[in-house]
């Protein structure tokens, strides 16, 4: 682990003992300072806008009139586009500013595009940017009626991939009051893990398992109430959700992992791990999968899979995250 | 003046004979019901007993139609809209429990539209009051009553369903 890495570790650190609890959704930037109530608010008005998907216009007049960017300084591919059908499914007008193509490659700062935006009377501004804490640096430097929601930054934080992610537990399973979630791969690279487990912590899951090689698995993360596993079939036995996470190649500076085909033969989904979970089991996956390096292909593509409905969940959840963050 | 359970149910009894003779006149046959959530969506259900309709109830939730989302925010806790059924080329009795500033009804015209073309739009309400904004009118009524600016009347249920009149 690098010296910054481990800087921003120690930042995150301080920053998850805040004791604040967010009422209201100004901007979505993090997810440990929301309040159960309005995490549970999230969950069901994301329920509600499920069923715009399936109406013959599909299409609601909240936003209509408002107009959103997407800021994106990294690419992305179902991040974007479904934060974009969010947007249209709302009503709203939608921007698509992919930061490759633009002013900022000529020089121009962050904040003077920020400010050129504002100008446009933009409404809000949805960023994935791969520095950690950019989204934060943003909402506080853009004028006060503009939302911000955190579209990934850097390790630190995905909220909205969280969201999407215990919407979809809560689809199978109801409510989360029994169930076990192990949590499987890259963890130490990972912003989706540290929102979920922040999610999985604010809706009481009992227990959180954490699955990863030594190096892959960041010290001290038992401190957020998790259980950590390095054996993968112990990690994920009896477990009623299993949550696949990529790796992360393109954030690993130094060697993490013997190869590729050593990773998958320890913490590979392969047909055999399906056995362990429990009968009503189900497998996610935030995308993208690696075929055949975290998962096999037969598992990935098996009933038990629901990493498409994770796609269209995140349709509706992201839905709700904007016209909470939009509305007085 | 408050209403008892008892004259609640006059009342709708009173929109339930006025319905059917609505429906023998217009020759309506099979129409669609939809009640708007909540208070509608009770009295709806209360109409599908005696009312011969294609398929059951259905119902809408008209937070994400509103026209003052702007001011309000929309409210998480109200059940989705469920629409099972086509209303293409359908009759439809859309049902409120109170039509006031006409904004609700509105809201809920544009939101059947976005589920296809009915051939025609019964509006039926328990009660109708003073205050209308908007150039809507019901079809039919259970009670018209006339209330000063401050007071709001409001149906509790399910069970009981009772009329309530209660300050603004």
């Amino acid at each position: 682990m690098g010296e910054e890495d481990k800087k921003q570790d120690a930042d995150l650190e301080i920053d998850s003992k805040k004791i604040i609890s967010q009422k209201d959704l100004r901007h979505f930037i993090d997810i440990e300072y929301l309040s159960k109530d309005l995490v549970i608010d999230i969950l069901d008005l994301a329920e509600s806008f499920a069923g715009v998907s399936g109406q013959p216009v599909k299409k609601v007049p909240l936003l209509r009139g408002k107009t959103i960017v997407n800021l994106f300084f990294e690419s992305s591919t179902r991040t974007r586009t479904t934060f974009e059908l969010a947007a249209k499914r709302l009503s709203a007008d939608i921007l698509n500013i992919n930061v490759d193509y633009s002013a900022t490659k000529k020089g121009e700062s962050l904040l003077d595009t920020l400010k050129n935006l504002e100008a446009m009377h933009c409404d809000m501004f949805i960023v994935r940017h791969p520095s950690s804490g950019a989204a934060k640096f943003i909402s506080e430097n853009v004028s006060p009626d503009i939302s911000v929601i955190n579209a990934g930054d850097g390790r630190h934080s995905h909220p909205t991939q969280a969201m999407l992610d215990v919407f979809t537990i809560r689809k199978y399973f109801n409510n989360f009051k029994n169930i076990k979630v192990a949590i499987v791969g890259d963890i130490l690279h990972s912003r989706v893990a540290r929102s979920l487990i922040h999610a999985l912590r604010i809706l009481e899951v009992p227990e959180i398992r954490l699955v990863a090689p030594k190096t892959l698995m960041p010290v001290d993360i038992e401190d957020m109430g998790v259980k950590t596993y390095v054996n993968m079939d112990l990690g994920i036995s009896d477990c009623n959700v299993v949550i696949m996470l990529r790796l992360q190649n393109e954030r690993m500076n130094s060697s993490f992992i013997p190869d590729i085909h050593e990773y998958y033969k320890l913490y590979g989904f392969s047909p055999e791990r399906l056995e362990m979970l429990s009968p009503d089991g189900i497998v996610m996956h935030p995308g993208p999968v690696n075929r055949g390096v975290e998962m096999s292909s037969e598992v990935a593509d098996c009933e038990r899979s629901v990493i498409l409905q994770q796609v269209s969940n995140g349709i509706a959840v992201r839905m709700a995250i904007l016209s909470l963050s939009m509305q007085p | 003046m408050n209403y008892s359970e008892e004259q609640t149910r006059e009342i709708l009894l009173q929109v339930e004979k006025s319905l059917q003779s609505h429906l023998i006149q217009k020759n309506i046959n099979n129409p669609i019901i939809i009640g708007i959530r909540t208070g509608g969506a009770w009295i709806a259900d209360y109409l599908s007993q005696s009312v011969k309709t294609e398929g059951n109830v259905s119902y809408l939730n008209i937070s994400f139609y509103r026209d003052d989302f702007s001011k309000v925010g929309v409210n998480p806790k109200v059940e989705p809209s469920s629409m099972p059924h086509s209303i293409d080329d359908k009759h439809v009795i859309l049902v409120d429990d109170v039509l006031h500033t006409g904004r609700t009804t509105r809201a809920a015209l544009n939101e059947i539209f976005d589920y296809g073309r009915p051939l025609s739009v019964t509006l039926v309400v328990l009660v109708e009051r003073n205050g209308r904004e908007l150039p809507i009118s019901a079809d039919i009524v259970g009670e018209k009553i006339e209330l000063d600016i401050d007071k709001n009347i409001k149906l509790e249920g399910p069970k009981p369903l009772i009329l309530k009149i209660i300050n603004t």
